[in-house]
This record gives structure tokens, sequence and C-alpha cells, in this order.
């Protein structure tokens, strides 16, 4: 453990890079998760009624449009820290 | 200028580089004037999207056939497409007035996000924070408006923030809360999500074809180079994609956010 706390002290110069790439792969997690499991209902939804399909989509592509800003929030957060 | 681009390319390099923010930077190169408010390449463009628009437009309905032929055809199936996918999906017949504004928004982004693949330009004009915030606030404005005009401003404003149906000592919390959502948030995600899709999706064509470039000095790097090549290229069909989503997540959310400012919610 002491010898992992040396190592951290040492990584001095880069850290703003490994920030960059942290912000960017946590604001990831979450959305990355969310639209799996919205494209995955929808796809069941369709497939169980398929005459509903254009509705479903419109509203697959609003909500999509919704989780997905989260994840694009990190990534411009990521060249502006 | 071009030479000095032409002879710095035709050299091996000497480390690699990895494009970053520097690229979507074009005070450097300005077509007209100097400084921060010049006319650059970006201006240049958008203004050219407009040009190109109108012509498309006027050219496609100078002499309008009952049977459309060619460029009437495609025209109309993309007006077709906003009518039938968005306003009378998301809105219903009341949403119908505000089809030309749709369509043009719809079009506007759509050529503007095309840019970025089409040879010779190589920049989605959107990718630059001022379009889409420009365009943002303007949605802001219109849906506002709408609502002032449509329920009248005390009514709009208690539909919007005191929702019916919430206990009253909730509306503590849920105010609040929807004050950012609609005023705040609405406006500021729909320009974030078309420029940091934009920027990213440039980003990435430009750190493909990059590396496809440096790669390819060495014999021993060469089949790495035509990996790069083969995902830049991958990329740009990919981009196809995203500039027509985006175009279309921009025009429906603008039609949902019109469509709520017309009928409060029940």
């Amino acid at each position: 453990m002491t010898h992992l706390f040396g190592l951290l002290a040492q990584v001095s110069g880069d850290v703003g890079a490994i920030g960059k790439g942290l912000v960017y792969g946590l604001a990831a997690i979450g959305p990355g998760i969310g639209i799996g499991f919205l494209v995955g209902k929808s796809v069941e939804a369709m497939a169980r009624q398929p005459e509903a399909a254009g509705m479903v989509r419109t509203t697959m592509f609003l909500g999509i449009a919704f989780v997905e800003a989260l994840a694009l929030f990190g990534f411009v957060l990521s060249f502006i820290i | 200028m071009l030479a000095v681009v032409l002879t710095s390319l035709s050299k091996p390099p000497e480390g690699f580089k990895a494009p970053g923010i520097e690229i979507f930077d074009f005070t450097k190169t300005c077509l007209i004037g100097d400084g921060s408010l010049c006319v650059t390449k970006v201006t240049f463009w958008m203004l050219m999207s407009s040009v190109i628009i109108s012509a498309l437009f006027l050219i496609a309905f100078r002499n309008p056939q009952i049977v459309p032929k060619g460029l009437q055809n495609a025209i109309e199936s993309i007006v077709e497409f906003i009518r039938s996918g968005i306003v009378m999906e998301v809105m219903g017949r009341e949403g119908l007035p505000f089809l030309p504004f749709l369509t043009s928004l719809f079009v506007f982004i759509w050529i503007n996000n095309l840019f970025g693949i089409i040879p010779g330009i190589n920049f989605p004009t959107t990718a630059r924070m001022a379009i889409p915030m420009f365009l943002a606030i303007l949605v802001w404005f219109v849906f506002n408006i709408v609502g002032i005009v449509k329920q009248g401003g005390l009514h709009y404003l208690k539909n919007t923030l005191f929702q019916p149906g919430v206990p009253p000592a909730l509306y503590l919390l849920v105010t609040p809360i929807e004050f950012v959502t609609v005023f705040i948030v609405r406006p500021l995600t729909l320009a974030v999500r078309l420029s940091a899709n934009m920027i990213a999706g440039h980003l990435m064509l430009t750190i493909f074809f990059v590396g496809t470039w440096y790669l390819q000095w060495k014999l021993i790097s060469i089949p790495m180079a035509a990996v790069s090549f083969a995902l830049g290229t991958f990329i740009t069909a990919f981009e196809v994609l995203v500039g027509v989503l985006q175009a279309y997540i921009f025009t429906i959310l603008t039609a949902v956010y019109i469509a709520g400012a017309i009928h409060p919610e029940h």
C-alpha cells in the first residue's frame, strides 16, 4: 500500500491528462448502460408490436438524446478542465 | 501558404503530435480581416450553406409540378419527412404552422454537419459552439414566445413551474428543478449535444487520417497505416449517419418543446 502511495506521489507530471481521461471515462459509464437498456427495451417493444414501430422509434431517439447529453457533458468537460 | 503546407507534408515527421482542440481554431487563417472577429473558413461556409439551401429550394419549387420529378421530388420528400415524421407525430395538426421553421432548422443543421465529410471543406461548421448555441437560443425564444402567446404569460409560467398533480409541499423541490430544466438545461443540452457530437466526429477523423499519414513513412508501419485508413473511412461513413441523426434529434426536440408550450401538461 505504501508502495502504491509512493508511486502515486511520483505521478505528478501528467496528472491533467489522466484526469481528462477519467472525466470522460466515468461520464460515459452511466449513459452507456442507459442507452443499452433503452435501445434493448425499444427493440423488444418493436418486435412485439411492429405496427407501433414508428412511435417507439421516435420516443427512443428522444430518450437517447436526453441520456446521451450526460456523456457529452463529460466529453466537453474533459476539454475544459 | 499552400506551398508551405505541401512541403511540410512531404517530409517525414519528427514525432507524432496528436491533433487536439487547436484544429477548431481558424483565426490564424482569416479570410477577411484579422483578430478573433474575422471572417474565417467556418463563417464563410456557414453563409454558403444558407445560399446553397436557398438555391436548392428555389430551384426545386420554381415551377412546381403535380407529379414531382428530380430535385422537386427530393426536396418534397425531406419536407414530407419533417411533416409526417416530426410535426404530425409530436405536435399534431396545431404544429403545422411550425413546419417551415422546423424544415429550415433541419436542413440547415444537416448541410452544416455534412460539410465535415465533403472533400475540400472538411470541417463541420456546427462543431463551432457559436452556431449551435445561436440555434438553441433561437429555439428558446420560439418556444417561450409560443407558450406566452398561446397560454398567456402567467398561465404559461404556472403550468411550466407548478405541474398539476404534485403534493403542495413538494413544490418547494419540484419548482426549482423544473425552472432549471426548462429554462437553462434545455437550450444548453440542445447546443452541447450538437456541437459535442460534431467535435468528437471531426477529432476522430483528424486523428485517424493524421495517423495514416504519420505511419506510412516507414515500411514496417504501413500495415498499421492501412488499418488507420480503413477506420478513418469507416468513421467518414459513420459521420453521414451522425449528421442526419443529430439534425433529426435537434428538430424533434424543438418540436417537443414547442408542443409542450402549446399544450400544458395535464
